[in-house]
């Protein structure tokens, strides 16, 4: 049983952030504080797909300079990019290489890129919030909502 | 066909690609414009221009067949790939035409509701959403969905919190949306990376045909869909995920109401569809019970459950906002019948609440413009008031509750018989039951604005004062379509359902 | 009084243009190696902030002003999309660097340029927005009063 764990901690590890994330946005009644448990579950995900990309035994995704020069490496990538039938000879040819796949690290570039813009509008979304509301605890806000809607007041 | 030979072949085969490009690029020059005049304008051709190739795409697939286009050149399954089909394709068309439909009107209501140097800003969100909405119904690439998903997502809650001009909580109902929606999100890119184990590629032919090569994969692939279904069921506000939208649609400006309650949950469910339908198959046996225990279970009782919420509710916006969840509860019975007829009928509610729920916001948006009123309880007399709003409203409430000759009916009719089909009895009761239910709402309104007697402003009763041409214009628009689509003026009832049908068809395996 | 912050301005005085030289040399090495717009961006963003940090927020808005900002952010967006729309003028499909030389392959190597550069713009400019958009609120305490 511990075992398994042991072996695959790196998703024990996603298992609790990701948990510990989601517990934080559901049971804090701070806006700030939510938007740091939203923070550590989104991290988790990122966590989540560097690990697949993790090839054991597997080199860095950098082309290895095994016939001459860097043009030299990168020739194949760019045939194939143009759509040329010798990118298959090519690509035989360095296969004696294993790489980790670095297709979940754009993957995952991407996404870090969509955390930080979902952070940045929650982050100025809570600062109109203190500004209008005057705080930034959620009984609070509930309780001006409320008192607004009896007496259609603001305060 | 003749029509299809008048639009550029450049159009016709660049199209997938040009209505995601234009509105980003055109979404971010209009971020500097300086004025608001000039936004507008660029937001009017953007969407025009996109609907316009929408509809030729449209027409293209029905006359030639489905179309894929690969970005940069890239062939599937290595590069993103853009795909438009008889499912896609009717949808693309739909979120282009509320699109104008809404700048149009947004003209004066943004006046009125957003803070002047917002303006020019409120339009390049929204060509971002925009964006963002054709590039997730046009997309062949998992990840890509994402992406897209985002893209709108982020620039709608920036759009919603532009309603605090005329009411603060906008600003509580933009971050309960944001955290609510970056949770959806997040499932669904959990789902995604489950589903990229499982089958080593993003692209959904792809992955369709390993999975099916697997015989729907191990337990990864199934846990892998439960994530893309909550994550996907939190942005359509499936029911007990739809707490976000009532404060969503209530407090944004009337404009981003709209095109969110008529085009970003369309979106959402054509993923879902695409996904289940595609992706993966009803013939897994996880998928199948996922169809018919959680789907038909969560849709029954979302019908019922939002719908009395409705009734209960002072505020007129919301209940045309828990509506909205219970209308998605009959879509989401159509998908879980899992006929070809239940698709159908589904898929063709899609379409017709968008244009009916889209008529009755627009009326809302137009009352609060001339009289600042939202709660049930001050629609006294505005049938006298506001006569030619009033009666867009009440055409598009009729479609709404399913009064024969009218959009709504003809999609719930067509629901009831593929349920009947099935031998679901109860599942015909309910919608009849949750008809009645939308009767006792919708009515609330109708009665006070018809038969109670307008206002005293000093001693004098309140005198009329109609809104604007440019809001009229689209809201009568809207509410002449239901009545077109359920009475089958022009044909367009028939086009409606052939859309649906053919849809389902794809779906279903049948050919598209 | 002396300035009590005299090391950190002199050091990152002597820092701030090797920062902004090593997200050039990301930038630029994008293509052949592990680097690119997106991370230059930050890294040049980030020498801007330190000059924020340690000289104050209105000294950083003359040296990099807050109206480069935003057009920087469409610049970035117009060079990317631009980029597409060149190929799409040349006659290929959207992003296809293919037609952009006679040789396919130098066509690739031309387009991946132009997006990165496109990708730099809009990152740097976005990360000062946000910092400029957070730093220039007026707070509600002074600093005196923590």
């Amino acid at each position: 049983m511990f075992s398994v764990i042991f072996e695959q901690y790196n998703y024990a590890v996603v298992i609790i952030l990701m948990m510990t994330g989601l517990y934080v946005v559901f049971a804090s009644r701070n806006l700030i504080k939510k938007l740091v448990g939203l923070s550590i579950f989104q991290t988790s995900v990122f966590l989540l797909y560097i690990t697949i990309g993790k090839v054991a035994g597997g080199q860095p995704p950098i082309i290895v300079d095994s016939h001459g020069g860097e043009h030299a490496a990168l020739e194949p990538v760019l045939v194939a990019a143009a759509g040329g039938e010798k990118a298959a000879g090519y690509a035989a040819g360095h296969s004696e290489v294993l790489y980790s796949n670095p297709l979940p690290h754009v993957l995952i570039l991407t996404a870090i890129v969509v955390g930080v813009a979902t952070l940045a509008i929650g982050l100025s979304l809570v600062v109109r919030i203190r500004e209008v509301y005057g705080t930034i605890e959620e009984d609070g806000i509930d309780i001006l909502d409320y008192r607004y809607n009896l007496e259609g007041v603001e305060d | 066909m003749e029509i299809l030979s008048l639009f550029p072949a450049w159009l016709l085969e660049q199209g997938p690609a040009f209505v995601i490009v234009l509105p980003l690029l055109m979404g971010a020059i209009t971020a500097i414009l300086p004025s608001r005049t000039l936004a507008w304008w660029t937001a009017l051709v953007v969407t025009l221009l996109c609907t316009v190739t929408a509809f030729a795409l449209l027409l293209q697939v029905y006359s030639e067949g489905a179309s894929l286009y690969t970005m940069g050149g890239w062939d599937p399954p290595h590069g993103i790939s853009l795909v438009i089909d008889a499912l896609s394709a009717p949808v693309l068309f739909l979120i282009a035409a509320m699109a104008v439909v809404t700048v149009i009107y947004a003209m004066p209501a943004t006046i009125a509701e957003v803070e002047p140097k917002k303006r020019a800003p409120f339009y390049a969100a929204f060509l971002l959403c925009f964006a963002g909405l054709m590039g997730m119904v046009v997309t062949g690439d998992a990840f890509n969905v994402f992406v897209f998903l985002e893209v709108s997502s982020i620039s709608t809650y920036a759009l919603v919190a532009m309603g605090a001009a005329r009411d603060r909580r906008a600003l509580t109902a933009a971050y309960n949306y944001l955290i609510m929606g970056s949770i959806g999100a997040t499932f669904f890119v959990i789902g995604l990376g489950f589903m990229f184990m499982e089958t080593g590629t993003l692209n959904m032919a792809d992955m369709s045909r390993i999975l099916a090569d697997l015989d729907g994969g191990s337990r990864v692939a199934k846990v892998g869909f439960g994530f893309i279904i909550i994550g996907l069921g939190l942005k359509l506000a499936m029911f007990p995920l739809h707490t976000w939208l009532p404060g969503a649609y209530a407090y944004a400006p009337t404009k981003v109401t709209v095109f969110l309650a008529s085009t970003a949950t369309k979106a959402a469910l054509y993923l879902l569809l695409r996904f289940t339908f595609t992706v993966f198959d009803p013939s897994f046996d996880y998928v199948a019970v996922v169809l018919k225990y959680i789907l038909i279970g969560v849709g029954v009782v979302g019908m019922v459950f939002a719908s009395l919420q409705a009734i209960f509710q002072t505020d007129a916006r919301r209940t045309l906002a828990y509506s909205s969840v219970a209308q998605v509860g009959y879509m989401l019975l159509g998908v879980g019948l899992a006929t070809a007829a239940g698709i159908a009928a589904g898929y063709l509610h899609l379409l017709n609440h968008a244009i009916i729920k889209g008529g009755l916001f627009l009326a809302m948006g137009a009352f609060w413009y001339r009289f600042g009123i939202t709660r049930i309880q001050d629609f006294s007399g505005l049938s006298k008031t506001m006569p030619w709003t009033m009666g867009a409203f009440m055409l598009s409430g009729l479609s709404l509750i399913g009064v024969p000759f009218t959009a709504g009916f003809v999609s719930k009719v067509n629901l009831t018989i593929a349920a009947a089909d099935k031998g679901w009895w109860w599942a015909v009761g309910v919608i009849v039951v949750t008809s009645v239910l939308a009767i006792i709402y919708i009515g609330r309104i109708l009665l006070a604005a018809y038969f109670g007697s307008p206002p005293l402003i000093d001693g004098q009763p309140a005198k009329k004062n109609e809104a604007p041409l440019m809001m009229l214009i689209p809201m009568w628009f809207l509410a002449v379509l239901s009545i077109a689509v359920g009475s089958n003026i022009l044909g367009l009832g028939d086009d409606f359902v052939m859309a649906s049908e053919r849809a389902a068809a794809l779906l279903t395996g049948q050919g598209g | 009084m002396r300035d009590p912050h005299v090391i950190l301005r002199v050091i990152s005085k002597f820092l701030i243009p090797f920062i902004a030289l090593f997200a050039f040399y990301v930038q630029f090495h994008g293509d052949f190696g592990p680097g690119g717009g997106f991370q230059a961006g930050v890294i040049l963003a980030a020498s801007v902030i330190l000059y924020a940090l340690i000289f104050g927020l209105d000294a950083a808005k003359k040296a990099f002003p807050p109206s480069w900002v935003r057009i920087g952010m469409t610049l970035g967006v117009l060079l990317y999309g631009g980029t597409g729309v060149v190929t799409w003028i040349l006659g290929g499909d959207f992003l296809s660097y293919g037609v952009l030389a006679e040789k396919s392959y130098h066509g690739q190597h031309y387009g991946i340029i132009a997006v990165e550069l496109g990708v730099l713009f809009a990152v740097t400019s976005v990360m000062i927005a946000i910092f400029y958009a957070f730093g220039s609120r007026q707070p509600d305490h002074n600093e005196e009063d923590w």
